[in-house]
């Protein structure tokens, strides 16, 4: 494999500065040429607790955790005991630690690796308010090679409300830092020039999404705070009025739901954002979306689950509820990212389709993708905009839920003279008007029902790759390892094909035969305990094939040695 | 999004739609409706630019019976509706209806936080005190001691909620008490409220002719503030008039001067790709 890669992790105790960390060798990393990206985990505490900053650097674009890591570097020895799962190591991966630091709380955990000191603490202190994490800064750079330059003009960016005074400070550190690591190990210099001649971004999950509902088209943002969805209101909040758009922070979810659904009757393309939590309590209004035909995107950055779960982690277990949530017969769309790049098509192309059929979309994006900043290529342009359809002139009656024949009838929209109707959520008729006759209610469930099923969705429905008789099924974030996974077998020779789900509601099951033609072996692999994937693969669609499931929960994410292992094992007991 | 055509004049009649109320005979909501029609006729607002928006309720299905735009969504959450249209769309006269029970128990939420917020509308509550639609059950204005609503057959036992009280602490702007037998003067409280800024709350007395029969004598019982109480701005002589008035004064009981809730909806960007700017390495 030409690629490079380096996986690291930072750990430390509450108030380190991991993520801090973290976040300037993610940038500095980017501005040598590296792509890449920093997943975040932490526990509930909004201070202290251990928080581990996971990084990736490769020579070229990367979506997946490694299966191992080459570096850890713990603040204090004890905070790693936290992250022993997540953080995988080998006999030769490198531990630098302070063994002078956090005496009290124990030292490093039993893990493989070769163990190095590095006095941070005594380091730091040799420089007024000097921190401990910006020696640690300075030792990693050393070791895998990054410029003073790229170092320091990370500071000034990551650290510019902090003041000249702190930069400087961290700027003596990190030197402090630069010559101590002379006595580490030095890590293998690749070659990055190749990189830095394309454009490349760093952009997290959530600012992604953000981007792509400006893009699409989204002018009103309403939501209620949640982890781990806030970074991307946060960031619609500051972005949506420089477009003339606004963010409310509502009183609660049920608001924020209805009030994105009042604007959107207005006419202004709406969104939502929440979790788990969130999306159960929008679920009655968002049927209140689907009857009344209004357009709305509902993006769920989802956690591990049920109730408040672990908030703070990354699950794929809100497939339930956004697929059946909803009470009667309410056909929606749902849809889910396949990469932290990807949240920005997906959430363009959600805003475009809510808006083409007046109907709402569920967008599925986790705390992995959310969360996780990368260094990636520009993502590519897009034209999918909101574009409703709206009556230019009225006859003498107008019909707001005309029946016609691709079920998406024309909406008005307030101040339109003749357009007038009541939306509403008890079941009508053509006109609007309330009905309880059985032919409204058939004839209306079965046009809400056919504009979304017939809609053409083009080849955006799923990311097909390979033709192998051996195919992986998966969704979501667990696509990253899955498709590194398929690349590496791809290279040996070994032909596995890749079917992501972008579109999960309504089915496509044309699509799906022409996907599975030839497929002997079918592996599941999703982020649930319960295999939610798997169960609604077996409801919407024939499988055909032997079918495996690969799941498991959250919070640990997948790695793409274990993919290769599963696939391994079912061909070795198959004899072939 | 305005009309180009020409504004006439139109007759309260005109508000109407052809639909037939699904209420029963003699309700109050007959009257309120009747009100509505009026203020929009009188204020020259063209139906086109109204929207009207509702939960829940038999006094929620009011849009439909208004040549409006309007909304009939979930019960308890008209005012979070109201809100994001009014706060995405400003030009639109919006006006939300409902009863005690949406208003005040299940959408108790947003009633508190849209007082809070003071978006520019209006909010018609028509207050019969009984969950009429669910066939009689004790709402949060009910009396305590009131024994015919099946679930709290000795009575609900706790003290009622005070709306106009409760509106006037938590931020609207304007709060009137009606009686629905008396249309035109209800007809000309809606004409201020909905031309003050801000959040203008008009409680309805209007009786549940089915459930709560007696109420056909609230109209003996309710009578107009004193003249130098009405539409006082200072919100101390107003909470003391509301909490001691026993609910029977009628008319503008408050007109402030609170700052109203609406985000400027204008872009300082030419061209959206300057976002990427922030991302570009």
């Amino acid at each position: 494999m030409n690629r490079q890669s380096l996986s690291i992790a930072l750990t430390g105790s509450g108030g380190s500065g991991v993520m801090t960390t973290g976040s300037l060798l993610l940038e500095a990393a980017s501005r040598s040429g590296w792509y890449g990206f920093m997943s975040r985990s932490s526990g509930p505490q909004i201070r202290g607790g251990e928080a581990a900053a996971v990084i990736r650097l490769a020579t070229e674009p990367v979506e997946s955790p490694d299966d191992s890591f080459d570096l850890v570097l713990a603040i204090d020895p004890a905070s790693l005991n936290r992250f022993v799962a997540e953080i995988p190591l080998r006999e030769d991966s490198l531990i630098v630690t302070d063994s002078a630091a956090g005496r009290r709380s124990g030292g490093l955990p039993e893990v493989p690796g070769r163990v190095f000191d590095l006095p941070m603490q005594e380091l730091a202190k040799t420089v007024q308010g000097g921190r401990p994490n910006m020696i640690a800064l300075g030792a990693i750079a050393k070791m895998i090679g990054l410029s003073e330059a790229s170092i320091h003009s990370a500071l000034e960016k990551i650290l510019a409300s902090k003041g000249p005074d702190i930069i400087e400070t961290s700027r003596v550190c990190v030197q402090a830092g630069l010559t101590a690591g002379t006595e580490l190990p030095i890590f293998d210099q690749p070659q990055l020039d190749g990189a830095s001649a394309l454009e490349r971004w760093s952009v997290t999950g959530n600012e992604a999404a953000g981007m792509g509902a400006i893009r699409g088209g989204v002018r009103f943002v309403a939501a209620y705070p949640i982890t781990p969805a806030t970074e991307l209101l946060e960031w619609l909040a500051s972005s949506l009025p420089r477009v003339g758009g606004v963010l409310v922070q509502a009183e609660d979810e049920l608001a924020s739901i209805n009030q994105i659904i009042g604007a959107s009757f207005g006419g202004t393309p709406a969104l939502t954002a929440t979790s788990g939590p969130g999306l159960a309590l929008m679920t009655e209004s968002i049927g209140l979306a689907v009857c009344s035909e209004v357009p709305v995107v509902i993006m769920d950055v989802m956690r591990c689950g049920p109730s408040t779960g672990i908030a703070t982690k990354s699950e794929q277990s809100d497939l339930n509820i956004a697929l059946n949530g909803l009470h009667g017969d309410a056909p929606h769309l749902v849809l889910a990212p396949t990469s932290v790049t990807d949240c920005l098509f997906t959430t363009q192309w959600a805003v475009h389709l809510a808006e083409a059929m007046q109907t709402p979309a569920i967008v599925l994006s986790d705390q992995s993708l959310g969360q996780t900043r990368a260094i990636v290529e520009r993502p590519a342009d897009v034209s999918f905009i909101a574009k409703r359809l709206v009556p230019e002139q009225f006859e003498d009656s107008y019909y707001r839920y005309a029946v016609g024949e691709s079920g998406v009838s024309p909406m008005s929209v307030p101040g339109q003279a003749g357009g007038q109707y009541t939306a509403d959520g008890l079941e009508h008729n053509q006109a609007g008007v309330p009905s309880s006759m059985p032919e409204d209610h058939y004839s209306q469930l079965e046009k809400r029902e056919r504009k979304i099923n017939d809609f053409d969705y083009g080849q955006h429905w799923a990311d097909l790759e390979g033709s192998g008789s051996t195919a992986v099924i998966t969704w979501g974030s667990a696509t990253g390892p899955v498709r590194e996974a398929l690349s590496r077998l791809r290279e040996q020779g070994n032909d596995v094909r890749l079917i992501s789900l972008r579109l999960l509601a309504p089915e496509r099951p044309l699509e799906m035969a022409e996907a599975l033609k030839g497929v002997k072996r079918l592996l599941v692999v999703e982020q649930s305990h319960s295999r939610q994937f798997h169960r609604y693969l077996r409801s919407a669609y024939d499988l055909t094939t032997e079918v495996r499931v690969f799941n498991r929960p959250g919070p640990l994410p997948f790695r793409p040695d274990e993919i290769i292992q599963q696939l391994a094992d079912w061909t070795g007991e198959a004899g072939t | 999004m305005s009309s180009d055509t020409l504004q006439v004049q139109l007759q309260p009649k005109e508000y109407k739609s052809a639909v037939k109320p699904v209420w029963c005979p003699g309700c109050g909501d007959f009257g309120v409706l009747g009100s509505i029609t009026k203020a929009l006729a009188g204020l020259h607002i063209q139906p086109e630019n109204v929207a009207i928006i509702s939960g829940i309720g038999c006094s929620s299905r009011m849009p439909t019976y208004l040549n409006t735009y309007g909304f009939h969504g979930v019960h308890g959450r008209a005012l979070a509706l109201a809100t994001g249209l009014k706060t995405a769309r400003p030009d639109i006269t919006v006006i939300a209806t409902g009863g005690d029970g949406d208003g005040f128990s299940i959408g108790g939420n947003h009633f508190l936080h849209t007082c809070r917020r003071n978006p520019n509308m209006t909010y018609i509550v028509m207050d019969n005190q009984v969950y009429g639609m669910t066939k009689g059950q004790a709402s949060p204005t009910t009396e305590p001691n009131w024994q015919k609503g099946k679930l709290t057959p000795a009575g609900t036992g706790i003290n009622p909620f005070q709306p106009l009280a409760i509106a006037l602490a938590s931020g609207a702007n304007f709060i009137a008490r009606c009686s629905s037998s008396d249309s035109n003067g209800t007809a000309r409280v809606l004409m201020q409220a909905i031309e003050h800024p801000g959040f203008s709350m008009v409680q309805v007395l209007s009786p549940c002719v089915t459930f709560r029969p007696e109420q056909r004598e609230w109209k003996n019982r309710l009578i107009p503030a004193p003249e130098e109480m009405q539409a006082t701005s200072d919100a101390a002589e107003a909470a003391r008039l509301l909490l001691t008035d026993e609910g029977v004064y009628t008319g503008i009981l408050y007109k402030g001067n609170r700052p109203v809730y609406q985000p400027k909806l204008e872009s300082s960007m030419e061209n959206i790709a300057e976002f990427e700017e922030e991302f570009r390495i």
